[in-house]
């Protein structure tokens, strides 16, 4: 017998599972900040250590949307707000 | 219905691994609080920085001219972090450079104390928010201290009719500041949880070592450079367009 409790639970975990899907916008966006600093570093291998640090910032301010999606998975799997 | 029942257990049994936990709670004025894994986590590592601490003032009252031992290492920690904010902060470096060495040392020893089997202080968001809204009063003081009626003008800044979200601007500084930290340290938390939970007992030694490796070590010390970085950035950024 499936309760609407389960019903929601099970429809929580599809939606934790699309909700990681804004995973693949930092993905690509990383990527291409990574592809930029290496061809940099190739013009120009002396600046590699600021290169380096502009490149990891950039990285790491893509990833917050994608960080974003993955906490909507967390609250849906553990916490748990619409049962 | 046999499907459900066995979700839900892998629900039940997967919480253990890496949730908060209630040690033991205790009334204040009417409420009910807890002492939860997060406090312990904060107290060991507190506890661990001040003995380090404690160690160096001893040593450093005798230092030598040519460093050797715990006087080498802190010297090389403080140059480290002097150099990281001068990089960014330039010639204001002398004013922020206490701050910025403290949270970096801070957050970096949280980070990586998922490796001795803590749970990091840092998976949780009460740990990480007063972080950021730590961040948010240094960067506003300076702005306010800096700029005086200017950084009223610039929450104004092409029309006032942009007030609204220039406003929630400067709110969200510190709420992505404190999410992203937060969010990085918990995935590596509860994807070296699963992992536990999913490999056989002959597999549990070694082979974890190299995720701690990557999630503990490596993304710890890039979330800690990009938390400081971009503090720094963001004070950098109103002190220096007057």
């Amino acid at each position: 017998m499936i309760t609407g409790e389960d019903l929601i639970l099970a429809c929580s975990a599809i939606g934790a599972g699309l909700a990681v899907i804004a995973g693949i916008g930092p993905g690509i966006g990383q990527g291409i900040a990574a592809g930029y600093a290496a061809s940099a570093v190739g013009r120009n291998p002396g600046a590699k250590s600021d290169i380096t640090s502009t490149m990891l910032l950039g990285q790491a301010v893509a990833e917050t949307t994608g960080l974003y999606g993955l906490l909507i998975a967390f609250l849906l799997l553990f916490v748990k707000p619409l049962v | 219905m046999e499907l459900v029942s066995t979700a839900g257990a892998i629900a039940a049994s997967s919480d253990m691994g890496f949730m908060i936990k209630g040690l033991f709670s205790y009334e204040l004025f009417g409420q009910e609080l807890w002492i939860t894994t997060t406090h312990v986590s904060v107290l060991i590592v507190d506890l661990v920085l001040l003995i380090f601490f404690l160690a160096t003032k001893r040593k450093m009252k005798k230092a030598s001219q040519v460093p050797k031992g715990l006087q080498n290492v802190a010297e090389l920690i403080v140059e480290m972090l002097d150099n990281m904010v001068k990089g960014s902060l330039g010639g204001n470096a002398h004013k922020f450079a206490n701050y910025v060495g403290c949270i970096f040392i801070f957050i970096l020893v949280s980070n990586i104390s998922g490796v001795f089997g803590l749970r990091p202080p840092t998976a949780d968001y009460g740990v990480t928010l007063p972080l950021g809204l730590l961040s948010f009063c240094i960067i506003q003081f300076n702005n306010v201290k800096h700029n005086k009626f200017g950084a009223v003008k610039s929450l104004m800044d092409p029309i006032p009719l942009f007030l609204p979200v220039n406003i929630i601007g400067e709110i969200a500084v510190p709420i992505s500041l404190s999410l992203r930290l937060f969010g990085n340290v918990l995935s590596g938390t509860v994807m070296m949880a699963l992992v536990y939970g999913l490999l056989p007992i002959f597999l549990k030694f070694g082979f974890p070592a190299v995720l701690h490796v990557y999630f503990d070590l490596f993304a710890g010390a890039i979330q800690t450079y990009v938390f400081c970085m971009l503090t720094m950035t963001y004070v950098n950024d109103k002190i220096s367009d007057a």
